[in-house]
């Protein structure tokens, strides 16, 4: 399988998530452009962390707008495996492929520090190869990382298990102190109803290699791994988002 | 006409105005003098401090690159080179501190990724008044956010540094930041114009009326007027940075131009002079084709302007489409707006005019050095008799005096709004003596640290300067690094006191013999002076850079207790040695006395003997003791330990308690090792000439020191940490 990484301007997780899936993982990885309107026929597609655009007006605002990304809305249309982590969950709320939006965090400052998170659904093609509960210590690092969304929307995605992962403190537990940017519910990451597009504001690119302090972060790439080359080659989603094209 | 008040506004003398004229065979132009005003600042011609810059060790096997270009470059082998620099912006950051510390940053990456480097980390030497004072606090608190806001967006990690606080920098903040790349050593690329006929492209930002003066600025006190300066402050693009370090990194990889410099102090005019005097060469440019911002800028203010992110870039005349097609996918201008020609001059028109035709030598090597005047520094205040210093009942408590002060707490709420882990190679976090990267595809790893203990060089300037590289050197050796090279940025107040020129030239003479012991090169750096606000001068303030390299990633070591039932060993002999000591300072309000005794060839022979040690494995956590001595050492180890261990220390000797507990002795550094290993590493260390004594061991949930059966302190580790933890938050509405 292949996986994508989109560089838009102002990314700068890009070269730590293509080391991650490639170096690591050993999985072909390649550059997505912005300014393109070519998948080059990956299999999943990550939004990188970074400062897309320079996110001076909204985190993920200009990039929503970006020629890669109508590609990237009709390649989740037909089934495509969507990953955004960071910047690229905000541009995926931005975008409407995910639910809610990415609010300044509660301190008013940035925070890069290791954070838990708990895994609350594994019925996912990013969490399938985690238990339910198990508990994952990531680094986490933004301004724009405490989860909203309006109270309708949060009933529904908690009633449909959009929920995947929430801040808890080492035993796994769900405490104020431990939900550092103030998010609603606790809530690091979601995903979309369908369930191929996972956004997270944790980053498991920087957890993903014991050297570096944690290797809790492969399982998510592991579970997209796994759901992927399960299935046999991905060529017929990707001639599925070639057709979701066409029909637009 | 070019009268005294003028040549005033320009902070030229009279005297060089005369050498100015008599150079360029000219009476020159407003324009010529602005141009002679910037590069013959203090800031760009080192008028003050060349004469003594020279004593510095700039020579050894690594160095590929000396003091003279942007930054320095060392060979660490396998075709690669690591890049670095250290820069203050400590004026600019006093009057807009988020917009005076970002555009440092900013400054030192174009530095960096200028000699074809990509920046791999930043770390930072920070220097406050006093938190509990509301306008230093909102000063840190704008620095600290400006340098995250620029780091952060660009992606390049902060990956440690210091926090000092103290009054005499309340009025006059500093704000030093150090960069590191790596580089194959094939792709560096010099500030310099080369073969007539190869075209001058300026690339990046527009130009814009920010910052001109901003060189002349920085070589000047501050009075009461300083409010006024903020236009001359610049304002960050750090989106903008990041476009221009992808695209001028893409260029230079691709071979595709023949020199490159950025603008930073005294923007277009320092780059076009520099790197055409580089290459010994002239250049042409027409100031009509440079990306204006504004409408009706003059030659002046154009050629003067400090905008941001900009760059200029020499390439053959075959090359520009290819170099502009490059900056075009990155949204970039890059107009061609001038021509490297023979003669060596400089010829700059505007409107059809020729505004500007001198001689480049002259602007850039001909600047006048002076031996300015000098009084000795005094002798240090002596140190109340020990006597005198009533030593105190509760020694727990001076204990965790000490751990809340601002200097030693914990510094996490300032590294937490840095992104420190951002290209995943940050391997030890911020808080380690020293921050360790690796190096993606080799089993070396570089180990980098800034260090400097202003009270020590206030005390006694060229034994603090020791200390200051001494120090250093032993953090890299705490985590198992070899030192390789030495930035400096020295901040110093108006050298135009003979008290202050007597401080600059015994610091730098002190460090020079420290970097000779050590045999480590000095490959650049900075000088910042007029750090006097309202006539009072800053504590004379070196800070050391060192990159150090470690052979042997799986072997570096981190500060913190690993396992109960460790030996704790103590290298290195106390004395007694109270001045200048943050415990005087903070438990009994007394800065005085002379800093600790070092004896370099000692302190030589503790770092390879603990760098050996690290080697053979003997070793499972090391740090160096510093600021809080013994005590503060102990408790940070514990701090440091994934499990908060204690330890159980005993102490004999002829020392009073508090002394052997707080006194700031140099070459020593506590260590913990297998009780199975004490015996190898107790006889390593004596066959290396070098004291060490087991102390105790690693256990249980406090800090324990006793003395002949008799407890002297006794501390739960989770207290201590809470205190040290909560030192600085404390000052902070927000919460930690």
């Amino acid at each position: 399988m292949t996986f994508g990484v989109v560089r838009f301007p102002g990314s700068n997780c890009d070269f730590d998530t293509v080391h991650a899936l490639r170096d690591v993982l050993k999985r072909k990885t390649v550059l997505l452009w912005h300014k393109d309107h070519d998948l080059r026929g990956v299999d999943c597609v990550v939004l990188p962390g970074g400062f897309s655009y320079g996110d001076y007006l909204r985190s993920g605002a200009i990039a929503r707008f970006s020629p890669i990304m109508q590609e990237v809305r009709a390649f989740a249309a037909a089934g495509g495996r969507v990953l955004g982590i960071c910047n690229g969950f905000q541009i995926l709320c931005e975008s409407g492929l995910l639910p809610g939006a990415l609010l300044r965090n509660k301190g008013l400052k940035f925070l890069c520090q290791h954070v838990q998170i708990r895994v609350e659904n594994v019925r996912t093609d990013f969490t399938r190869a985690l238990r339910k509960g198990q508990v994952l210590r990531i680094p986490i690092a933004h301004f724009d990382g405490s989860y909203y969304a309006p109270p309708r929307v949060l009933r529904e995605i908690e009633r449909r298990g959009q929920v995947v992962f929430r801040y808890c403190d080492p035993d796994g537990e769900v405490t104020a102190a431990a939900n550092v940017n103030g998010s609603l519910n606790a809530i690091a990451g979601v995903r979309n109803d369908r369930g191929n597009v996972l956004g997270l504001m944790p980053h498991p690119e920087r957890a993903s290699e014991r050297l570096l302090g944690s290797a809790d972060g492969r399982g998510i790439f592991e579970s997209v791994i796994l759901s992927l080359e399960r299935r046999g080659p991905a060529r017929r989603r990707a001639s599925a988002a070639k057709k979701a094209r066409h029909d637009r | 006409m070019i009268d005294k008040s003028l040549l005033d506004q320009h902070a030229l003398t009279e005297d060089e105005y005369r050498l100015i004229v008599e150079l360029i065979g000219k009476e020159p132009n407003l324009v010529e003098l602005g141009i002679f005003s910037v590069m013959w600042s203090e800031h760009c011609g080192y008028k003050s401090s060349r004469v003594h810059l020279k004593k510095l060790p700039t020579e050894g096997a690594r160095v590929v690159q000396g003091p003279g270009e942007n930054a320095g470059v060392l060979d660490i082998g396998e075709g690669r080179v690591v890049v670095f620099k250290i820069e203050s912006h400590n004026h600019p950051s006093f009057i807009e501190p988020y917009q005076g510390a970002a555009t440092g940053v900013g400054g030192i990456l174009r530095d960096i990724f200028t000699m074809g480097a990509r920046p791999i980390a930043v770390l930072d030497s920070l220097r406050f008044g006093p938190p509990d004072d509301p306008m230093s606090r909102s000063v840190m608190e704008g620095v600290v956010s400006g340098i995250a806001g620029y780091g952060n967006s660009i992606g390049v990690p902060t990956v440690g540094g210091e926090v000092y606080f103290d009054r005499c920098y309340a009025l006059n903040p500093l704000v030093n930041v150090f960069c590191l790349g790596l580089a194959d050593k094939d792709k560096i690329f010099l500030a310099k114009a080369e073969g007539a006929g190869n075209k001058v492209l300026y690339v990046g930002a527009k130009t814009g009326r920010d910052g001109i003066h901003g060189a002349t600025m920085a070589s000047a006190e501050f009075g009461e007027e300083t409010e006024h300066k903020r236009p001359n402050v610049q304002v960050g693009d750090p989106f903008k940075e990041k476009l221009l370090l992808e695209a001028c990194l893409e260029v230079m990889d691709r071979g595709l131009i023949v020199g490159i410099q950025d603008m930073g102090a005294a923007g277009l005019t320092c780059s076009t002079t520099e790197m055409a005097a580089k290459g010994g060469m002239g250049i042409v440019v027409d100031l009509d084709r440079v990306p204006q911002r504004e409408a009706g800028m003059t030659p002046y203010e154009i050629l003067l302007s400090e905008s941001q992110e900009r760059m200029l870039i020499v390439a053959t005349p075959e090359n520009v489409p290819a170099v502009q097609e490059v900056f075009a996918r990155w949204d970039l201008d890059a107009p061609v707006i001038g021509e490297v020609v023979e003669g060596g001059r400089a010829r700059i028109s505007f409107k059809g005019e020729v505004v500007v035709d001198i001689p480049v030598d002259a602007v850039v090597n001909l600047c006048p050095a002076y031996e300015r005047p000098i009084v000795p520094p005094p002798p240090p205040p002596p140190a109340p008799p020990l006597a005198e210093i009533p030593p105190p009942a509760d020694l727990a408590g001076a204990l965790l005096r000490v751990l809340g002060s601002p200097t030693i707490a914990d510094k996490q709420w300032v590294f937490r709004q840095y992104d420190h882990m951002v290209q995943v190679n940050t391997v030890f976090l911020p808080g380690a003596d020293a921050a360790v990267l690796r190096i993606k595809g080799s089993k070396e790893a570089l180990a980098v640290t800034l260090d400097g203990n202003a009270l020590y060089t206030r005390l006694d300037p060229r034994t603090g300067a020791r200390i200051a590289v001494a120090e250093a050197c032993r953090n890299l050796a705490a985590v198992g690094a070899r030192p390789i090279g030495v930035t400096n940025c020295l901040n110093f107040g108006n050298p135009e006191k003979p008290e202050v020129m007597g401080q600059f030239e015994q610091a730098v003479t002190g460090m020079a013999e420290a970097c000779r012991t050590f045999g480590i090169p000095v490959t650049g750096g900075n000088v910042s002076f007029y750090n006097d606000t309202e006539g009072l001068s800053i504590h004379p303030t070196p800070v050391i850079g060192i990159v150090g390299l470690i052979d042997d990633l799986g072997r570096a070591v981190s500060p913190g207790f690993k396992a109960a039932g460790d030996a704790v060993v103590l290298i290195g002999e106390s004395f007694e040695e109270l001045g200048g000591s943050e415990y005087l300072k903070v438990v009994h309000g007394v800065e005085a006395g002379a800093p600790p005794a070092i004896d370099l060839e000692l302190e030589r022979r503790t770092q390879e003997m603990l760098l050996e040690a690290i080697g053979a494995g003997l070793v499972r956590s090391a740090h160096d003791l510093s600021e809080g001595g013994l005590a503060a050492a102990l408790a940070e180890c514990a701090f440091h330990s994934a499990r908060k261990l204690g330890c159980e220390v005993g102490l004999d000797g002829p020392l009073r308690d508090d002394v052997l507990l707080f006194a700031e002795s140099q070459s020593r550094v506590l260590v913990t090792c297998r009780k199975a290993d004490l015996a190898k590493l107790l006889a390593l260390a004596a066959r290396r000439g070098v004291p060490a004594k087991a102390i105790g061991r690693v256990g249980g949930t406090a800090l324990a020191v006793g003395r002949a059966g008799r407890t002297v302190l006794r501390v739960p580790v989770e207290k201590a940490f809470r205190v040290w933890k909560d030192g600085l938050p404390a000052y902070f509405k927000s919460p930690a």
